[in-house]
């Protein structure tokens, strides 16, 4: 009892001192220390987010409410004025962050699940699998990933679901390289050794040893990963074989309004139109490389020009 | 043998494996058609007879090797085989076209495009990566850097609208719509590809004027520019004189593949500027999923993206200084 007493209340003083920094807190000085860019960059992605959230009550209008007069001016009914079948193009550019953010969401993610559980098990096998996985992606990273995905589409016919699956496989083979590359640093070490002595298996060695290891390369690369994917579902949207009518996209929106352009010199604010949802694609990508890049300063110090 | 030869040779049948692998799977992608494709092919006028004569000249009675065979054979000679559209009707065979005759007078213009582009960015580049290195952290620096990352973030539809209100339609002295044929003189072709090859441009420069910064500017670190530096050459002796030549082999990389990647760009400023190119042709085709067309389109881009690929590597090898006195 003496013994132990001592021992308890040193060891609680201790936990106090130590546990006054609770994620949040720690969330907080990072945020205080960091640069302009990166806080416009969370910023915007968090404000896309609300948007994305909260589309039904924050539209005007409906996502696909027609209205009788096409290419209506900007306005106080409808703010950027309506498009070629008169629908309101604020309401469709507001559920457009809804549905081109989200698909992009979508793809990003299922990319990640097959690129970093292959490359996962690619790097702590080192077999045939390794071998095989790798040159197979040698092979589809050889053909320009857009100019693939359109060959796809034009097999499998162009719908969501295709759309997802396509970009989120041929994306998954650059996860695939980053991940086997990065994994096989953390693979040789001691520990991940130690752990197959134990006898675990191949899947606790990858969720419980490796992965923490090679998580904030992985973060920031689904940063660029994607801007990349979006960046091509917007384009393939735009050459009207990605996400298709009457669902609202910022893409095809471009595509659809791009006539407008020709007016600008007699009303400025039409020529304006194709531009807005191109611009809400464009400002999205910054922010988000804006973010990655101070995550990738603070987490390595590499690509500190 | 010379190790140079000898790892360009290696590098060399290695790009033809890739070659001969990619084929493989641009012409299994047909394998993957829904069972029912001749008759969404043909639409719902299509005769039984029509249906069944179109999956025998698309060979699906045979075994898959023996129609690659005969594609790749094909190919080689330059037959693409024929387009799908125009099949719905009886006399289907005479109205459907050769894919060779649609693609050729379009893979010249879109060559066309992308050279100009290439004339124009490649030097550009250059320049700028080489000043911005030579004025480091200037303002210069500064500008350069952040004008290109912005371009870096920006879909290439949005340059290119951005380029046409300011110059086609609020300033017009550019057309917006760069039609061309045969018949269209070379001065009015320039002028019509000017914003096309702008938008281009723009979007691949970034990548080649920061890659030629970052690799002048790693060197700068080595000790024997250091030495130089000591020795007393100035600063644009030292880069232009000791840096460069062993930056080459980066830059050359990167060229190339920003090269390369010009051909996924082109699809998509060819169909803002309505540019006669193979990229509007393949991307009519994936909408009319016509599949010929595209399979051909894509093995030309594939081609192109891994030929350029292919030399870049080779410059890197031939240029580079380590390699040419073996030990």
């Amino acid at each position: 009892m003496i013994k132990s007493e001592p021992t308890d209340s040193s060891k609680v003083v201790i936990e106090n001192n130590f546990e006054k920094r609770t994620f949040w807190n720690r969330a907080k000085l990072e945020l205080k220390k960091s640069p302009g860019t990166a806080r416009f960059g969370m910023i915007v992605i968090l404000f896309y987010i609300i948007v994305a959230l909260f589309a039904p009550w924050l539209a005007p209008y409906g996502e696909s409410q027609v209205f009788p007069i096409p290419y209506e001016p900007w306005g106080q009914e409808f703010v950027f004025g309506t498009d070629q079948i008169g629908r309101d193009i604020l309401s469709r550019m507001i559920f457009g962050a809804r549905n081109t953010v989200g698909i992009a969401v979508a793809t990003t993610l299922i990319s990640f699940l097959i690129g970093g559980a292959l490359g996962l098990a690619a790097a702590i096998n080192r077999s045939w699998l390794d071998q095989v996985l790798s040159r197979c992606v040698d092979v589809l990273m050889a053909i320009p990933s857009l100019i693939f995905a359109l060959v796809l589409l034009s097999i499998f016919g162009t719908s969501i679901v295709n759309l997802i699956l396509i970009i989120a496989v041929l994306d998954a083979t650059r996860v695939f390289r980053l991940t086997r590359a990065v994994s096989l640093n953390v693979v040789v070490m001691d520990f991940v050794e130690a752990a197959r002595l134990r006898g675990e298996g191949l899947g606790w060695i990858m969720r419980r040893e490796i992965l923490p290891n090679i998580l904030p390369p992985l973060i920031a690369e689904f940063g660029l990963r994607f801007c990349f994917v979006f960046l091509t579902i917007a384009g393939l949207s735009f050459l009207g074989v990605g996400i298709q009518p009457p669902l609202a996209d910022w893409g095809s929106m471009v595509r659809e309004t791009a006539m407008l352009i020709q007016f600008a010199q007699y009303d400025l604010k039409a020529g304006l139109t194709p531009l807005l949802p191109a611009s809400a694609i464009a400002l999205l990508t910054v922010a988000v490389n804006f973010v990655v890049d101070w995550f990738l300063h603070k987490t390595s110090g590499l690509r500190d020009e | 043998m010379h190790p140079i030869i000898r790892t360009v040779l290696v590098r060399l049948a290695l790009g033809l494996l890739t070659l001969l692998a990619v084929s493989i799977i641009l012409f299994s992608a047909i394998e993957f058609l829904p069972g029912d494709f001749a008759q969404s092919a043909l639409g719902q006028l299509a005769t039984p007879e029509t249906i069944a004569a179109f999956r025998k000249e698309l060979g699906l009675d045979e075994s898959a090797i023996t129609r690659y065979y005969r594609w790749i054979t094909g190919v080689l000679r330059g037959d693409f085989g024929t387009s799908f559209s125009g099949r719905g009707s009886v006399t289907s065979i005479a109205k459907s076209r050769d894919v060779v005759d649609l693609i050729a007078p379009r893979f010249w213009n879109t060559l066309f495009l992308a050279s100009l582009t290439a004339i124009i960015a490649v030097p550009l580049a250059l320049f700028l990566g080489i000043t911005s290195a030579l004025y480091r952290n200037s303002f210069y620096d500064r500008a350069v850097n952040a004008a290109s990352l912005t371009t870096i973030s920006f879909p290439e539809f949005f340059v290119a609208y951005i380029l046409i209100l300011l110059f086609g339609s609020l300033w017009p002295i550019f057309p917006t719509l760069a039609k061309v044929d045969e018949t269209t003189l070379l001065a009015e072709r320039l002028l019509r590809c000017a914003l096309p090859a702008f938008t281009l441009t723009l979007v691949i420069i970034a990548h080649m004027m920061r890659m030629t910064r970052a690799a002048i500017i790693n060197l700068l670190a080595s000790p024997y520019i250091q030495m130089a530096v000591l020795s007393g050459a100035s600063k644009s002796e030292v880069i232009l004189k000791h840096a460069l030549p062993n930056a080459w082999a980066p830059i050359a990389t990167v060229t190339a593949f920003n090269l390369a990647y010009l051909v996924v760009g082109v699809v998509v400023v060819e169909v803002v500027f309505v540019y006669p190119g193979i990229g509007q042709l393949m991307v009519d085709s994936v909408a009319s999923r016509n599949i010929p067309v595209v399979q051909a389109c894509a093995l030309i881009f594939a081609v192109t993206y891994i030929v350029l690929n292919l030399i870049a590597d080779i410059i890197g090898i031939v240029t580079n200084p380590r390699l040419l006195h073996p030990k």
